[in-house]
């Protein structure tokens, strides 16, 4: 009857092959769960290991290939999305390999677990492959969702339980005020495509509409809580510190880049109306730089300190994205994919690492409970040392190269406040990172009686793995040859991120169209309001 | 003034006197009773707009399935004493919950109101917009990959709810 209206679109399962794959491997995880012999959760460990192995092969191939949509648009492949989604299913594969050990110490080892952290990956997977708002929402809800339920893994404890409610009432606030953002996209465009939102507002007035005020200040205001920038941070440290040491590790780094991809695309789009946005998320990025260390400053609890720590690099990137879209020539969507894999590295390997303070059934993060690890695991402390060293950005690591290019975009691309700071936010978190590492280092009577877990093949293999991600020789030959070599970076603007091809949305035409479809009962086709 | 508005007026005011009802009852239950008639009234003004769907959606998810949750709730917790009132003396805290009630009611009002002003082209929708079959086609046409992840986050929400309620083992 209206096949001429909808067109079955054509589906290329090529692009969504490694979303299946992890989505799949949860559901066997499940299967396995229910018939696995009591208490031992290697298998579903295995599977899902392999399966997080198999989505990364499968997107390896998918980095050279040229920008394409399926699903009527709703999934898009470009360079940005695919090297996202290989360094989400990277973090998701570091957090979870040293999850068993880290969840038998403290007696909390369900197997669900497992398929929920995969599922949840799924779902950033989903955010960073669409230029499509509804897609990057249900992306976010199975991430979020996935995420509250986590975050109270250890469900006899008041600490967790308090971190998954205040993340689960937070996080659904935001989920409405990005609702309620998208919402007004739709009102505006008659389409959730951020293309066809971008090309509305090149044409439309600008920011005296105050519809498109409203849209990307609630937009805004949404992804600000889910990338922890200031005035909507508050969420962070508790969650951080109260929900289990490995769902943390994945938090900070899995939700944190899927929530930065899906917000760089949010932001491109609204280009058009920047002088709206830029002053605002100048200061916004300020003030989370200076706030995320500043409070890092006076905390007693390692995990809180890294929560704040997680805010403060948040800023960093966005320190990056905005020199890309102040001045994509001189900025580079390049320098933010850089640095979101280096604080990845960095981030899981140091809450790979705190795990080990978790011994029968109790958990201590304070500064005191790290005493004297340098004598009961040197290899921990040691890469310990190493990625605090690269999360203050000395130069020697990653961490370093990352922080020096943000600094060079910001200068080249004229925004020279963010740029200094960046620098001085720098200084001013080596305090509370090198406190971490004199923590390792303290030799006195206090530390004999600190306990921790012995090591295991699992954390053995993240750390190293993180370790050599924060190595510079990983990154420098993308980064030390300036912008006209810049591989990854040449990567991405092959992609042609910002040219991708417009959705055809055949429900909501281009308003051009609209006006033909009206009927003759409605005289008024264009009301001109006051 | 035409057939339409005079429905929409009937229909608009009914929800109000609902939302009003809501807010003013001091009884839980018939306040609860009160929203089923504004859910109800809302649905049918969907159905004034053409939009069959979300008229039908409405009545069966809120006014039906939501509500009996609410009055579920509200028998649980047995509220039926009256709601708490403000000590007599204390007039000045009144007046104070009067101007945050209006402050924030206002910027609801504010929000909703001020993009709608700002509206300047008329747009109508496509021939059986709204309606079961057109919102099937779309489901299963434009919208089929987010039809179907939807699933995943439904699958998400099952075992968590389990992971999280069921008993230590």
């Amino acid at each position: 009857m209206q096949s001429e209206l909808y067109t079955i679109p054509s589906i290329d399962w090529s692009l969504v092959m490694p979303f299946i794959v992890v989505v799949i491997t949860g559901v066997i995880g499940l299967l396995i769960e229910m018939f696995r012999p009591k208490q031992n959760n290697n298998a579903i460990v295995l599977v899902s290991l392999a399966g997080l192995a198999g989505a990364f092969a499968l997107l390896i191939p998918q980095l050279g290939v040229t920008t394409t949509t399926t699903f009527a648009g709703m999934v898009l492949r470009d360079q940005f999305g695919v090297l996202l989604q290989l360094i989400i299913v990277a973090g998701a594969f570091l957090s979870l390999i040293f999850s068993e050990p880290y969840m038998k110490q403290r007696r909390i080892a369900h197997g669900e677990f497992y398929p929920m952290a995969l599922w949840a990956t799924s779902g950033a997977m989903l955010m960073v492959s669409s230029d499509n708002l509804l897609m990057i929402f249900v992306g976010l809800e199975v991430l979020s969702i996935a995420l509250y339920c986590l975050a109270g893994l250890a469900r006899d404890e008041q600490r967790s339980e308090e971190a998954a409610l205040k993340y689960f009432l937070l996080g659904a606030f935001a989920s409405a005020f990005l609702l309620y953002g998208i919402a007004f996209v739709y009102g505006i465009t008659g389409s959730t495509s951020l293309a066809v939102f971008m090309e509305t507002l090149a044409r439309a007035p600008g920011i005296n509409d105050l519809t498109v005020l409203f849209a990307i200040t609630l937009l805004l205001v949404g992804f600000g809580f889910k990338t922890a920038l200031v005035p909507f941070h508050q969420w962070t440290p508790d969650v951080y510190q109260g929900a289990p040491t490995n769902v943390t590790a994945f938090m900070s780094a899995v939700s944190k880049v899927a929530a930065f991809g899906a917000f760089a695309r949010v932001l491109e789009a609204s280009l058009p109306v920047q002088e709206f946005w830029m002053p605002a998320l100048i200061v916004i990025t300020i003030l989370t730089m200076t706030v995320g260390n500043l409070a890092a400053l006076v905390q007693k609890d390692v995990k809180r300190a890294l929560g704040y720590s997680s805010i403060a690099h948040a800023g960093y990137v966005m320190v990056a994205l905005l020199a890309y879209l102040q001045d994509p020539a001189k900025g580079s969507l390049g320098t933010v994919i850089t640095y979101l894999a280096i604080y990845t590295f960095m981030t899981i390997g140091s809450f790979a690492v705190l795990s080990l303070t978790a011994v029968n059934k109790s958990e201590g993060t304070r500064y005191q409970d790290l005493y004297g690890l340098w004598n009961r695991a040197p290899l921990a402390a040691g890469c310990l040392v190493l990625f605090m060293v690269s999360l203050v950005g000395v130069p020697p690591t990653a961490g370093f190269l990352g922080k020096f290019q943000i600094f060079q975009d910001a200068m080249g691309a004229g925004l020279p406040l963010l740029a200094i700071a960046l620098a001085i936010n720098s200084f001013v978190s080596a305090y509370y990172y090198l406190q971490i590492v004199r923590a390792v280092f303290v030799d006195e009577e206090g530390a004999l009686r600190v306990q921790s877990a012995p090591m295991n093949a699992g954390l053995r293999f993240a750390l190293v793995i993180c370790a050599v991600g924060v190595m510079p020789i990983l990154f420098a030959p993308i980064l030390s040859q300036g912008k006209q070599t810049v591989t990854l970076s040449k990567m991405i603007e092959s992609g042609a991120f910002l040219q991708r091809p417009v959705a055809s949305v055949p429900l909501n035409p281009e308003p051009g169209e609209k006006v033909e479809q009206i009927t003759p009962s409605a005289p008024l086709s264009t009301v001109t309001g006051n | 003034m035409n057939a339409n508005q005079l429905a929409f007026i009937a229909l608009g005011g009914l929800a109000f006197l609902g939302a009003l009802g809501v807010v003013l009852i001091p009884n839980p239950v018939r306040a609860a009773l009160a929203l089923v008639v504004n859910f109800f009234v809302l649905g049918l003004l969907y159905f004034v707009l053409g939009s069959q769907m979300m008229g039908i959606s409405q009545i069966m998810v809120y006014a039906g399935a939501i509500m009996v949750l609410f009055l579920f709730v509200i028998m649980m917790l047995k509220l039926d004493k009256k709601a708490e009132e403000v000590a007599p003396g204390d007039a000045w805290r009144k007046r104070f919950t009067w101007l945050i009630g209006a402050v924030i009611g206002g910027a609801i009002f504010g929000g909703v109101m001020l993009p709608l002003a700002s509206i300047t082209t008329r747009v109508n929708p496509p021939q059986n917009f709204g309606t079961p079959q057109a919102v099937g086609w779309s489901l299963f046409t434009t919208y089929v990959w987010p039809f179907e992840v939807i699933s995943v986050l439904l699958l998400v929400g099952i075992v968590g709810s389990i992971m999280l309620a069921k008993r230590r083992f």
